[in-house]
């Protein structure tokens, strides 16, 4: 249904907006609703031209934040930079953002044309744009989205991912500094999510708009984005690439939020980690003597026969996924369950003992159950990350 | 081999779908039946007796009732009254129900409230409190009679009197469809650059004009058909300060039931025309109408 070709676009459009393309600083942003902090001490700064994904569960202050870089709501603390200027001193209008809302907000009494020319046709003054350039403009951007054909259609009469291309094409009608989409794909199905994923960072490629989208959706904003923001409770946990947000998370949140994870209470003691009383033939590295806890993911880990320093339990459940086997496993006196991946053929059958050595992973400053991250850090005094090992070399040390 | 088939596959002996309403047919029959009487007597049959005692004397009879200069004025001020009445409330209404809707203030709870006043006071209280706001015993009496201003028993006291009654009704009828509509469309118009003023006129109109459409026909209909409240402050002078629905009591007090009838079936006609218009807005329009509130 959708097109797939990279150099369709119309130059003029591209270059015009690449001009356009704006700095973007973040800095010690708070927004109270009441006495509630939905966003608290939010920092970044976001280059020109970047495609940048916050990443959070729902209520994390996502949209929040977009709201208040469009200026549709104003931060209780900090300041926002457009370019070296405060944004503060400008209102909506002047900050010519280009904002695709969740709820694609078309105008259900225009058409599709009229809905993209609408920026334009309020311009004023000097501004003040003839119908014709602005019904040419339009046409121009229901082509760059592929959607050529249905100018006199209204948006009760479009599907969803349709009104989700013409929201995109209206917000881009005013040739923005920069683009904020709140959840541009969250309504729509799997198969159309996908399609329209790929066809977005054709268009931010082609067009250079410094451009911030929010999702929920992990695999969305690892595969499109430059740079992931993950959020949590109104603050921002981690700033990464795909690569930095999924190899080092620095925080048990981001480990738990982004990809599956397992985790287990170990404590630190003579450089060596122990589960209970049985060491896990992993170093301790610089980590502090104590209680930690151990995080790994399910797919990283190596299976072991005998167990001269292992993690070792009975098989609890198995589940087959796809090309795969996940087992959860009881470990210790206390049964916590852990979850691994096994190749699909392992004969792991219900009750019987597997022994098992994570080979990546990381080390958490926190003792017992789960806490919300950011008190745990502080009260136990451990940086964010203590002591990651990567890779079955690392862990033999 | 004996099976136990509970679904048996032969059509012939699966008895037919039964409906999910579960009262039978004669339930069903008798209380249709007994909401249509109830209609026929309480609505059809006066409406038809209007018409039947309107032209009982005759087509000439009627239109010669309707001409005469009493009549005449009566429609005129009833006209005039509605023509100001009106657009005043559609004013009213809009900017109420805008700043209801889509923002967040003190003492929104307090203007709804205020808003519905005129649907739980009695039209008459609402006659008396003009009286005595502007009659020759209240404050502001003495001082309106000394410039000159004449209020109560004219025309500026009808008016008011029927701008109060009837100024729940284009916002009643906004307030539920601009609510559910919420703010995104307005926020996206503001980002694209609109102005308020063009966000207004271009997105928050446009998005609610079936409703306001409706909301003014129903204020009309009552503007027009008000009797308790304009019967207390018009002082029934005849050819001056009588309304519609005013001369028709008058007509009817004295025996004059032709004329009476004649001057009411003007009124009945104006329900007649508000109910067809409002159900062909309700068919073609239903779903911008549904937040609406019935009255
Ligand atoms: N207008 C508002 N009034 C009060 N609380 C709000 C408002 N908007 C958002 N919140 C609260 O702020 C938090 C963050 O909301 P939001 O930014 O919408 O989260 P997300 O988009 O990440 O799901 C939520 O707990 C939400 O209830
Ligand atoms: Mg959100």
């Amino acid at each position: 249904m959708i097109r797939k070709s990279g150099c369709r676009f119309s130059e003029k459009i591209m270059l015009k907006q690449r001009d356009r393309a704006m700095d973007l600083s973040i800095r010690n942003v708070r927004k109270e609703f009441d006495r509630f902090a939905a966003l608290d001490d939010v920092s970044l700064d976001i280059r020109s031209g970047e495609l940048i994904a916050l990443l959070g569960p729902s209520g994390s202050g996502k949209t929040t934040l977009l709201r208040l870089i469009a200026g549709l709501d104003h931060p209780t603390g900090g300041q926002i930079f457009f370019g070296g200027e405060d944004a503060s001193v400008k209102t909506v209008q002047e900050r010519n953002i280009g904002f695709v809302f969740q709820s694609y907000a078309l105008f259900r009494h225009m058409n599709v044309l009229d809905n993209i020319g609408f920026g334009l046709s309020v311009r004023r003054g000097a501004d003040r744009m003839a119908k014709a350039e602005i019904a040419r403009r339009a046409t121009e951007l229901l082509d760059l989205v592929q959607l050529s054909g249905l100018e006199r259609r209204y948006p009760h009469q479009l599907s969803g991912g349709q009104r989700q291309r013409v929201a995109l094409a209206r917000a881009m009608a005013i040739e923005p500094s920069v683009l904020l989409l709140d959840e541009p794909f969250g309504a729509l199905d799997a198969k159309v999510r996908r399609d329209l994923r790929s066809w977005l960072r054709e268009i931010h490629d082609a067009t250079g708009h410094t451009t911030v989208f929010v999702t929920h959706d992990q695999d969305e904003a690892l595969e499109l984005a430059d740079r992931v923001v993950v959020m949590n409770e109104g603050r921002i946990e981690q700033i990464g690439t795909a690569d930095d947000v999924y190899d080092t998370p620095n925080s048990p949140f981001v480990f738990g939020f982004i990809g599956e994870s397992s985790s287990l209470p170990i404590h630190v003691e003579a450089g060596q980690l122990w589960f209970e009383d049985r060491p896990l033939g992993l170093p301790a590295g610089d980590a502090p003597d104590g209680k930690a806890l151990l995080y790994f993911r399910p797919q990283e880990v190596k299976l072991l026969d005998g167990c001269g320093g292992c993690i070792a339990g009975t098989v609890a459940a198995g589940r087959r996924v796809a090309g795969t086997r996940r087992l959860e496993l009881e470990v210790g006196g206390h049964r916590e369950r852990v979850e691994i991946e096994v190749p699909a053929s392992h004969p792991a059958a219900a009750r019987s003992r597997i022994a098992f050595r994570p080979e990546k992973w990381r080390l958490f400053g926190t003792p017992g159950e789960a806490a919300p991250s950011e008190k745990v850090r502080r009260i136990s005094g451990w940086p964010a990350a203590v002591q990651a090992g990567e890779g079955s070399s690392a862990a033999r040390r | 081999m004996v099976i136990d088939q509970p679904f048996s596959a032969a059509g012939a002996q699966t008895p037919p779908p039964r409906s999910a309403v579960t009262e039978g047919r004669a339930t069903r029959v008798a209380l249709t039946v007994i909401a249509l009487l109830f209609l026929a007597v309480f609505l059809v049959l006066p409406l038809v007796i209007v018409f039947l005692q309107a032209f009982a004397n005759g087509v000439g009879a009627y239109f010669a009732a309707l001409t005469e200069p009493d009549a005449v004025a009566a429609i005129q001020l009833t006209l005039l009254v509605a023509a100001i009445a009106v657009p005043l409330n559609l004013a009213f209404g809009v900017a109420a129900a805008w700043a209801v809707a889509k923002f967040e203030f003190k003492g929104k709870a307090f203007l709804t409230t205020l808003i519905d006043l005129p649907f739980s006071v009695s039209p008459v209280i609402s006659g008396l409190v003009y009286v005595l706001l502007f009659g020759s015993q209240s404050l502001l009496g003495p001082w309106l009679a000394a410039h000159g201003v004449q209020i109560l028993f004219a025309v500026p006291g009808i008016v008011l009197a029927t701008i109060f009654v009837t100024f729940p009704f284009v916002a009643r009828e906004l307030i539920p469809l601009m609510e559910e509509q919420g703010t995104a469309d307005e926020e996206a118009a503001l980002s694209l650059g609109a102005s308020g003023w063009q966000t207004f006129l271009r997105v928050t109109l446009p998005n609610v004009k079936w409703g306001l459409l409706y909301g003014v026909l129903l204020c009309n209909a009552r503007a027009m058909g008000e009797f308790g409240a304009v019967s207390v402050v018009s002082g029934h002078i005849r050819g001056l300060t009588n309304t519609m629905p005013l001369q028709v009591e008058i007509l009817y007090n004295e025996y004059n039931f032709a004329g009476a009838f004649a001057v009411a079936s003007l009124l009945a006609l104006l329900a007649l025309v508000t109910l067809i218009i409002k159900t062909i807005l309700e068919f073609r329009y239903g779903d911008a109408l549904s937040g609406s509130t019935g009255h």
